[in-house]
């Protein structure tokens, strides 16, 4: 048994299903041993594709998402989707070729010291230098990826370690990590505060971060929630904490989140922080979060809590545990006057829009859209004015919503809808981008065809880079640079050369018609929405 | 802003101090002085960090810090129950008639002279900062010729907390 070969069986160990890549010869004798195995592997048309498939598996199925590439250019490439899923804390093995060991340094053809070069977007990263390591770096790699803050990790692999011969193979049955061990139960006594400080409360209120997805810790949070009557609003990675329009849900907060939703954060008196960085796109005002009210911020990295705004009581641990933990605790919380409050803000805040009849309204379209998804439907929206418009207009029922919020990657909604129905292929996903971030990822539609992966994609189309026009229009009053998109492709034209299903929405007439064809079958449809190239999200 | 002095224990595994100052020099914290060295246990190395900045600053350091994977503790070495040394090599131009000088400063410093040569010698002086700091600057009507400080290498005093060999 050679190295690759251990590779191969070291991802069986650990039940992956899918690799996402595209070989060089660095990475050859690994994508020569997974011929003999079951897992299957997906060749992506550019590696940055790669790592945001599997950010999309690993978001639906909760397991680790992995890609393979080549050395040199393979793993730069791959740099932007790594640092994409480290910004969202998503657990990702990315395993890169490498050139000879004996080589390493001398610049050879296609060396790239990737190991230094992403050290700053990596949970943690490994050189293999002995082929005899292979199955205990790859079992830590899996264990520190997904325990703890979620991450990547990335190991990268000789070509001469890969066929190097094994002296035995046998995989770990657990990790022995001297120096690693994050804490994911919440300490007793913070909690017992907590429960004491929420008694006091008349106005407390959750707001709910991607940790509590990443902790598949939404159940918890929601029986929380409804047994004591707390709202709750989210950031734009906790959307899909809880349904939509659960009479607890008060919206996403932030600069382009819901009014009402930050009124009823800055207005609370008990601020529950989980799972969230207080970044500053969701509050961008620190001391609003802190004044007058109890912070309590829980986080299962240390580092988040305190970093940006000192709390009252700092938890760490993971958020499905706090909650099962606070669940235990007896004690009253009453406050409804609050609720009500706070149903009144949400009826008086909507945000007013003045929809222009000739074009298809996003607003409009994609909570159409949202109603007919079905109810456990995944919904990838990528980065950009259709991103602002999904996470303010899409409603979630029992499924997902993905969407890179950290790094704000564009191109990102295509691979990752690939990766997310790959995880789970008897539910509806749907990738939902401008014209803009679809270019960035458009040569995938390749690989949907190669590889049979049924997602939908709807491209808002107005013929610019919208969010940056907007920007432009607000900050440079109208003068707009480098941000007209003509000379984009006829997409009517682009999926019959893929083989696809198309469909156009000119305005809003149809739309009840079309999006019941869109989502009649289980295929892969382009539905190109033309939308006014002058609208605005605020 | 002010000084902290951490005592980090670390896997001794290639590539752990680039990523330790690596964290520094991304964050953008300021460090004054790292040293490095194994620990009575080959695993494991002990390394010293001078880092200066705000408390919530200092805090971070020590958060950060403790989030990287190879690193097994990190603590602060507070100066009222730690001792900090460090190192200095300094080579002092001298004559003939100027050398005695440098000797009895030397001296009272307990410093060694560790290599004489017709032109210059070498003083060793291993102390706190401060006491460093001092010898030097009596060092000035010399010339002094170069100067190598290693940073400080600290320890808590007693049993307590002992972290690792």
């Amino acid at each position: 048994m050679i190295g690759a070969d251990a590779i191969v069986k070291c991802l069986e160990e650990e039940g992956v299903e899918y690799v996402f890549g595209y070989p060089g010869v660095a990475i050859c004798p690994f994508y020569n041993s997974i011929l003999n195995s079951t897992i299957q592997t997906i060749l992506i048309r550019t590696e940055q594709n790669a790592a945001h498939a599997a950010s999309g598996l690993a978001r639906v199925s909760g397991k680790v998402g992995v890609c393979a590439v080549t050395s040199g250019p393979g793993a730069t490439n791959v740099i932007t989707g790594i640092a994409t899923a480290f910004a969202d804390s998503i657990p990702l093995v990315c395993i890169t070729g490498q050139v000879n060991s004996e080589l390493l340094g001398s610049d050879v053809f296609q060396e790239a010291d990737i190991t230094g070069a992403v050290e700053s977007f990596v949970k943690y990263s490994y050189l293999v230098k002995n082929v005899n390591d292979i199955p205990r770096i790859f079992k830590e790699a899996f264990h520190i990826a997904n325990t703890g803050r979620r991450g990547p990790v990335l190991i990268d692999i000789p070509i001469d370690i890969q066929n190097a011969e094994i002296r035995k193979f046998t995989y770990p049955e657990s990790v022995s990590m001297r120096t690693y061990k994050p804490t994911v139960k919440g300490n007793i006594v913070q909690i017992k505060k907590v429960a004491a400080e929420l008694e006091k409360s008349k106005r407390p209120i959750i707001c709910a971060g991607g940790g509590v997805l990443l902790s598949n810790g939404e159940k918890e949070l929601l029986a929380f929630a409804q047994k004591y009557s707390i709202p709750v609003v989210s950031t734009m990675m906790g959307i899909g904490v809880m349904p939509t329009r659960h009479p607890l849900y008060f919206g996403m907060v932030g600069n382009n989140g819901k009014p009402y939703a930050n009124r009823a954060m800055n207005e609370s008196d008990l601020l529950i922080m989980v799972g969230a960085r207080v970044a500053d796109r969701a509050v961008s005002q620190p001391d609003l979060i802190t004044n007058n009210k109890v912070l309590i911020h829980i986080d299962v990295d240390p580092a988040e809590i305190g970093k940006n705004v000192g709390p009252t009581i700092p938890l760490v641990g993971d958020a499905k545990h706090i909650f099962e933990d606070l669940l235990l605790q007896e004690f009253t919380c009453e406050h409804e006057e609050w609720i009500d409050t706070l149903n009144k803000y949400k009826m008086d805040m909507v945000p007013k829009r003045n929809p222009n009849p000739d074009y298809v309204d996003p607003a409009g379209f994609i909570t159409l859209l949202s109603e007919k998804m079905e109810e456990d439907g995944i919904y990838v929206a990528d980065v950009g004015q259709n991103q602002i418009w999904s996470c303010g207009y899409h409603i979630v029922k029992r499924g997902k919503f993905l969407t890179s919020g950290g790094m704000g990657t564009m191109g990102y909604s295509i691979p990752a809808a690939m990766g997310a129905k790959l995880a789970d292929k008897r539910r509806q996903v749907i990738a939902v981008c401008g014209d803009g971030s679809f270019q960035m990822s458009m040569m995938e539609l390749a690989t949907m065809r190669q590889h049979d992966i049924p997602v939908k994609i709807i491209v808002l189309k107005n013929n610019y880079l919208g969010m940056v026009r907007e920007y432009q229009h607000y900050t440079y009053k109208d003068n707009y640079s480098v941000v007209d998109l003509s000379g984009s492709p006829d997409l009517e034209k682009l999926s019959s050369a893929y083989d696809m299903k198309f469909l156009r929405l000119m305005n809003m007439e149809k739309v009840d018609e079309i999006l019941d064809e869109f989502l009649n079958k289980d295929e892969s449809v382009l539905l190109e929405c033309v939308i006014d190239p002058m609208d605005l999200v605020k | 802003m002010r000084k902290k002095v951490f005592q980090l224990i670390v896997d001794n595994t290639s590539g752990v101090l680039s990523r330790i100052s690596g964290l520094f020099s991304r964050r953008g914290y300021n460090i004054e002085s790292i040293t490095a060295g194994v620990t009575a246990d080959t695993r494991f190395t002990r390394i010293t960090i001078v880092a200066s900045g705000d408390d919530e600053i200092l805090d971070q350091i020590e958060k950060q810090v403790a989030k990287l994977v190879d690193v097994k503790d990190v603590k602060a070495l507070e100066p009222e129950n730690s001792v900090y040394r460090e190192l200095a090599l300094i080579k002092v131009k001298t004559s003939k008639e100027l050398r005695q000088g440098v000797i009895s400063i030397a001296d009272i410093f307990r410093a060694n002279i560790i290599d004489v040569a017709q032109d210059s010698l070498i003083v060793e002086l291993t102390g706190t900062q401060d006491k460093i700091n001092a010898f030097i600057s009596l060092l000035g009507d010399y010339e002094i010729l170069e100067l190598a400080r290693t940073g400080i290498a600290g320890l808590g005093r007693g049993t307590e907390n002992v972290t690792y060999l």
